[in-house]
C-alpha cells in the first residue's frame, strides 16, 4: 500500500490538466494491452481517478501491419471522478501506419500524435493502405505530431541486456510507456516493480524492458522535442483504500465473496469463451479459499456440472458469454424447474453467432429474459460498472439461494475487460446470504416434500444429499405441488406455472426501489442498464452544465423490474432509453407500463460515448 | 457408515412404469439388490438420470435423485461428484441417452476419470420415442425411421469407453440377476468412473435382441465369461477360446491352437489394447460375446487430485484471506 504521492516540482513547462485520455495502438503484437495496462497502474497508484478501454482483435494474430491487426489500449485519467475511457483520445501512440489509420479519426483536434517512424516505411504503409506517407505529405498538420525513432531507440537501448534478434525490438513497447511516463509525470516505481516481478525468471529480457522503459523517460527528459509535460493532480476520491480493477477480476472476487456470504464452498463449472474466461482464470488461482472450477467439454456440460454442484449443495456458478448462454438454456429450465439455485454469469459481446466476439454489446437481455422454452421467468441482474460486478456478484447469489432460483447476472466485454479504481469494500459488512439446509422432515407426519414453500419467498426447502431421512428425486418433469411427484394434471400444471411466475414477481419486493438522480422540473427520464452506466451519466451531467434539466435511473435489477418503476416512468413526459442493442429494455419497458419510450441504439460493438448521450439529450430538451 | 437395509428400503412409494415385461424391472430388482447388500448410507446415494425409459430409474430408487435432461446426466453427476466426493453418485442411461446426445459427456467424464458409475441400459432402440433406430442399432435395422433399413454405423459402447480410457468397463445382461449385482459390486468398489453396459431387453419395440446371450440353448455358446486372471474359454466344456495375435482377437478351438495359446484376461492392465480386442469381438450379441469385467485399473481420480490440490493450496497460503485477494493488485490511500 503506498500514499498517493503529492505533486511537486512541477516546472513551467508543465502545463495542468484535469482529464487526459491517452491511446496506445499498435499491431496484436506490439504489445499494446501491455503498455496501456502498465500505464493504468502508474496512474491509478499516482491517485487519478481513471477509466480504461482494451479494443483488440478476435485474430490471435492477424497479419501484421494491417488494419484488422491493430490493437489499443485507451486509458482516462482525471483529477475528478470519471466516468468513462474518454470519448476521444488526446494523445495517440501510433507503432505503425495501420494504427495510426485506424485510430486517428477519434483523436481530439489538435491532439498529441506520438509517432513510432521506424515502422513507417514503403512496406507498411502499403500494408495500411497509404498512397503517400502522412508523416511527410501534410496529412497530420492539425495535430502535434512527435516522430520517435522507437525500434532504432530501443535497439540502441538494450544494447547489453543480453537479448538478440527479434526479442530486441519486443521491448519497444515500454519504450512507449516510459515516454509517456515522462510526459504525464508517472511514477516509474510501479512500472519497474512490474517489470521486476513479471520477468523475475528470464534476467534479460527483465533488463531490456526496464532498459526500455528508463530510455523512454530519458528521451523526453533529455530532448529538446517535446516542450511540454502534462500534470495531471490526483483525483479528490472519496477517502479510503483503493485498486484497480477489472470488471472480470471484480465479479471473480465478488462470487468468492458471496460464497463466503452464504457459507457454502464455491463451484464454477465454465468452458473457455471470450471475454468471460478470465472468471475462470482469476477463480482457478484460488484453490485455497475451497474453490473448485471445472473446466467443462462444453457449455451445457458446465451448466451441469454446476446444476450438480447446486444439488449437492455448492454455490453453483457457470459462466459463459452469449454464445454460450443460448446452448446451456436447457439446464437454466431444468435449474428452473427443479428450483435449485443456480447464478449463470453471462459476458455479453457483439452478435448473433460467433459476432464480435472481442468488442461489447447489451444485446442478450432478451434472451436472458425469455431464451428459454415454455414459460421460465427468472431473475436477471445487471453489472453498471467494473467495481459494481463485486455486488452484483453477491447480489446475484443472494436472490438465488433465498428464492431458490436460477438468477442470470449480466456482465459485458467493456466491464469484463476495462479497468477503473475500487474503493474497498468493508468486507465485515457483507451481507449474510446463508440459507439453512433443511435437515428434518417439514411436515407433522414425519415426512419430507421436496416443494413445500415458504409461504413469503415461494422458495422450496433445500435438503442436499447426504442428509439422512429427506431423500427426495428432483426432476424437469412438471411436479405437483408440495410433494414433487411427477404430475400431468392440468389445473397443477397451471398452478405451478403461476407459483413459479409469482416467487421470480415478489422478489421485487426484496430488492431496493429504482432510485433517481433528478432534478426538481426534469420532464426527460434516462433510463439505462449496465455498462452504458459512464457514458449516460457523464451525457446527463454535461446536458446539465448547460442548463437542461434531465432525470436519470440505472437498473440493476431487470427482472424482476423494481417495484416504483412504473410510477418512476408515469413521471416524466418524455423517457429515454439509450443501450448498445436495437432496444431490448425499451422493448420490455413499452410492453410492461404501457409507456412511450424512446429509444436511443448503437451496435457497432463500440461503448456509447458522452457526447453521444449527450447530443441525443440536447435535442430532446430543446 | 454400515447400514442394514433390505432390498424395500429402496422401493419409493411411486408405481413402476415401464411396460409389462421390459427388462428395467430386472435391472431395478439388481441394483435395489445390491444397493441393500451394499450397505451404503441410503441418503449418500445419488442417481441422476437423462431422458428416455431407463431415465425413469431415480423416481423408483429410495435414494436422492435426478431426473434430468437428454444425455446431460453424466456432466450432473460430474457437479455432485466433484463438490461432494462423500457420495455414491450413479448415472442410469439409455443408448440413445448415453451414446447420441450425451455423447460428448460420456467420454470426458470417463476421461476425466469422475467417481461415477455409469449404467448403460442398451436395448438397441429408440423406446420411448418409440421406436426409433439407436446409435447401437446393428446396419440394416428396419424402423419407423429406417425402413429402408438403417445406414448408420453403430458404436460398439464397450469400446467406446475404452477408447476415451475409462478406468473401469463392463457388460452385464438384464436377465441375469447375480452376475449383473457381482458387476455392480465391482464398479461401487472401483474408485474412479466407472462404465457398465447392461443389455437390456425392450420387448415392445427390439424384442429379443439378446437371445444370442439369452436364449437356453444359444447362451451356452455365445457367451464368453471374462474373469482376471483366467484363460478366456468359453462354449460347451470350454472347447472354443480366445487367442489375441497382433493386437486382434479371434475365437479359436482350443484343441486346434491347444491351451496354452488361449489369452489369459488381465482386467487390471495398464494397456486397454487387450481389453478392445476383446470388445471387438462382437458388436452386439449377434455371436460369441464377452460378459464381465473388461477393464479394472486404477488410476488418479478426479475429484481427489482437485482436492488434494485445495489442501495443497491451503496449506501453502491458508485457508484464504478475501481482504488480501482484492487487495493483490497493489492499493493506494486516499486520505
Amino acid at each position: 500500500m503506498s500514499e498517493a504521492p503529492t505533486v511537486e516540482n512541477v516546472d513551467r513547462d508543465t502545463e495542468e490538466l484535469h482529464a487526459v485520455a491517452i491511446r496506445f495502438a499498435g499491431d496484436s503484437g506490439d504489445g499494446m494491452q501491455v503498455a496501456g495496462a502498465r500505464f493504468t497502474d502508474a496512474s491509478a497508484i499516482f491517485g487519478n481517478d481513471l477509466s480504461t478501454f482494451p479494443n483488440f482483435p478476435a485474430e490471435i494474430r492477424a497479419p501484421a501491419g494491417t488494419l484488422p491487426g491493430v490493437s489499443s489500449f485507451q486509458v482516462h485519467i482525471a483529477d475528478r471522478d470519471i466516468l468513462t475511457p474518454g470519448d476521444q483520445p488526446d494523445v495517440l501512440v501510433a507503432m505503425n501506419p495501420a494504427a495510426l489509420k485506424a485510430n486517428l479519426a477519434d483523436l481530439a483536434p489538435a491532439g498529441i500524435l506520438v509517432i513510432n517512424t521506424d515502422a513507417f516505411d514503403e512496406r507498411n504503409l502499403e500494408k495500411a493502405g497509404y498512397t503517400s506517407n502522412p508523416l511527410e505529405d501534410g496529412s497530420l498538420d492539425a495535430y502535434r505530431v512527435l516522430k520517435v525513432p522507437m525500434e532504432d531507440l530501443t535497439k540502441k537501448a538494450v544494447e547489453g541486456s543480453g537479448v538478440k534478434g527479434r526479442e530486441v525490438l519486443r521491448s519497444k513497447n515500454f519504450l512507449a510507456v516510459g515516454l509517456m511516463a515522462w510526459m504525464f509525470h508517472r511514477p516509474l516505481e510501479p512500472t519497474l516493480t512490474w517489470i521486476a516481478d513479471k520477468f523475475a525468471k528470464s534476467p534479460e529480457v527483465r533488463a531490456a524492458n526496464e532498459m526500455a522503459f528508463r530510455a523512454g523517460y530519458n528521451l523526453g527528459e533529455t530532448t529538446e522535442m517535446f516542450r511540454h509535460t502534462y500534470q495531471v493532480p490526483p483525483a479528490r476520491l472519496p477517502a479510503g483504500t483503493y485498486t484497480n480493477v477489472t470488471g472480470n477480476q471484480a465479479l471473480a472476487w465478488g462470487l468468492v465473496a458471496a460464497a463466503q456470504a452464504a457459507r457454502l464452498p464455491l463451484f464454477y463449472a465454465s468452458y473457455p469463451i471470450t471475454p468471460a474466461s478470465e472468471i475462470l482464470h482469476e477463480l482457478s488461482r484460488h484453490r485455497n479459499f475451497g474453490v473448485r472450477t471445472f473446466q467443462a467439454e462444453d457449455e451445457i456440460a458446465a451448466a451441469g456440472a454446476a446444476l450438480g454442484g447446486a444439488f449437492a449443495g455448492h454455490l453453483g456458478v457457470t459462466g459463459t458469454s452469449g454464445p454460450g448462454l443460448a446452448l446451456k438454456s436447457e439446464t437454466i429450465s431444468l435449474a428452473l424447474m427443479t428450483e435449485l439455485p443456480l447464478v449463470i454469469v453471462d459476458v455479453q459481446r457483439g452478435g448473433p453467432s460467433t459476432g464480435l466476439p472481442t468488442k461489447t454489446e447489451q444485446s442478450d437481455l432478451l434472451m436472458a429474459m425469455y431464451g428459454r422454452h415454455g414459460e421460465a421467468p427468472l431473475p436477471i441482474v445487471a453489472v453498471s460498472k467494473p467495481s459494481d460486478a463485486f455486488e452484483c456478484a453477491i447480489e446475484a447469489a443472494r436472490i438465488a439461494l433465498k428464492f431458490m432460483t436460477p438468477v442470470i447476472l449480466l456482465s459485458d466485454g467493456y466491464i469484463g475487460t476495462s479497468a477503473e479504481p475500487w474503493l474497498l469494500p468493508d468486507l465485515d459488512s457483507l451481507p449474510d446470504i446463508s440459507v439453512p439446509f433443511t435437515t428434518e422432515p417439514n411436515t407433522p407426519d414425519g415426512e419430507y416434500l421436496p416443494f413445500l414453500r415458504d409461504e413469503t419467498t415461494l422458495a422450496r426447502p433445500w435438503a442436499v444429499p447426504g442428509t439422512p431421512g429427506l431423500e427426495h428425486r428432483l426432476g424437469g418433469l412438471e411436479k405437483e405441488d408440495g410433494t414433487g411427484n411427477v404430475s400431468y394434471n392440468p389445473a397443477n400444471h397451471e398452478r405451478m406455472t403461476m407459483l413459479r411466475e409469482g416467487k421470480v414477481a415478489g422478489i421485487a419486493a426484496d430488492i431496493p426501489p429504482a432510485e433517481v438522480e433528478g432534478e426538481e422540473g426534469a420532464r426527460v427520464l434516462v433510463v439505462g442498464w449496465g455498462s452504458s452506466y459512464g457514458a449516460i451519466a457523464a451525457g446527463v451531467h454535461r446536458v446539465r452544465a448547460r442548463g437542461r434539466k434531465v432525470a436519470r435511473v440505472h437498473l440493476r435489477h431487470l427482472n424482476p423490474f423494481p417495484a416504483n418503476l412504473g410510477e418512476v416512468l408515469g413521471s416524466y413526459d418524455r423517457v429515454l432509453v439509450p443501450e448498445l442493442n436495437r432496444g431490448q429494455l425499451w422493448r420490455l419497458i413499452r410492453a410492461e407500463f404501457l409507456v412511450d419510450a424512446e429509444r436511443f441504439t448503437k451496435v457497432q460493438g463500440q461503448p456509447f460515448k458522452a457526447s453521444e448521450i449527450e447530443t441525443r439529450l440536447m435535442e430532446m430538451t430543446e | 457408515m454400515t447400514v442394514e437395509y433390505s432390498r424395500q428400503d429402496f422401493q419409493t412409494d411411486q408405481e413402476v412404469r415401464w411396460c409389462p415385461g421390459c427388462g428395467d424391472y430386472t435391472i431395478l430388482a439388481s441394483v435395489q439388490n445390491f444397493m441393500a447388500e451394499a450397505g451404503i448410507a441410503r441418503e449418500d446415494i445419488v442417481f441422476i438420470s437423462g431422458i428416455g425409459c431407463a431415465a425413469r430409474f431415480p423416481y423408483y430408487m429410495n435414494t436422492y435423485g435426478m431426473h434430468s435432461i437428454h444425455g446431460r446426466a453424466p456432466a450432473i453427476a460430474s457437479g455432485v461428484a466433484v463438490a461432494r466426493p462423500d457420495l455414491s453418485v450413479w448415472v442410469v442411461s439409455g443408448d440413445g441417452d448415453a451414446m447420441s446426445i450425451g455423447g460428448n459427456h460420456l467420454i470426458h467424464t470417463l476421461r476425466r476419470n469422475v467417481n461415477v458409475k455409469i449404467l448403460l441400459f442398451n436395448n438397441q432402440i429408440y423406446g420411448l420415442t418409440k421406436g426409433q433406430y439407436s446409435p447401437t442399432s446393428e446396419v440394416g435395422k428396419r424402423t419407423k425411421s429406417s425402413p429402408s433399413g438403417s445406414i448408420d454405423h453403430p458404436f460398439n459402447p464397450v469400446s467406446l469407453a475404452l477408447g476415451a480410457e475409462a478406468s473401469f468397463v463392463a457388460r452385464t445382461i438384464d436377465m441375469d440377476r447375480p452376475h449383473t449385482q457381482e458387476i455392480l459390486a465391482a464398479a461401487h468398489e472401483h474408485r474412479g468412473a466407472a462404465f457398465v453396459e447392461i443389455y437390456q431387453n425392450c420387448n415392445v419395440f427390439n424384442d429379443k435382441a439378446f437371445a444370442a446371450l439369452t436364449g437356453r440353448e444359444e447362451r451356452e455358446v455365445n457367451r464368453i465369461n471374462l474373469t482376471h486372471g483366467e484363460k478366456v474359454v468359453f462354449g460347451p466344456d470350454g472347447s472354443r477360446g480366445v487367442v489375441i495375435e497382433g493386437g486382434s482377437a479371434r475365437i479359436v478351438e482350443v484343441a486346434e491352437v491347444g491351451i496354452d495359446a488361449v489369452h489369459v484376461h488381465d482386467a487390471h492392465a495398464d494397456d486397454p489394447a487387450a481389453a478392445y480386442a476383446l470388445s471387438r469381438l462382437s458388436h452386439g450379441p449377434f455371436g460369441p460375446t464377452p460378459v464381465g469385467i473388461f477393464r479394472s485399473k486404477e488410476r488418479p481420480v478426479y475429484e481427489d487430485t482437485l482436492q488434494g490440490q485445495i489442501h495443497d493450496a491451503q496449506a501453502r497460503k491458508g485457508p484464504g484471506d478475501l481482504a488480501a485477494l482484492i487487495a493483490s493488485a497493489g492499493t493506494w490511500t486516499v486520505g
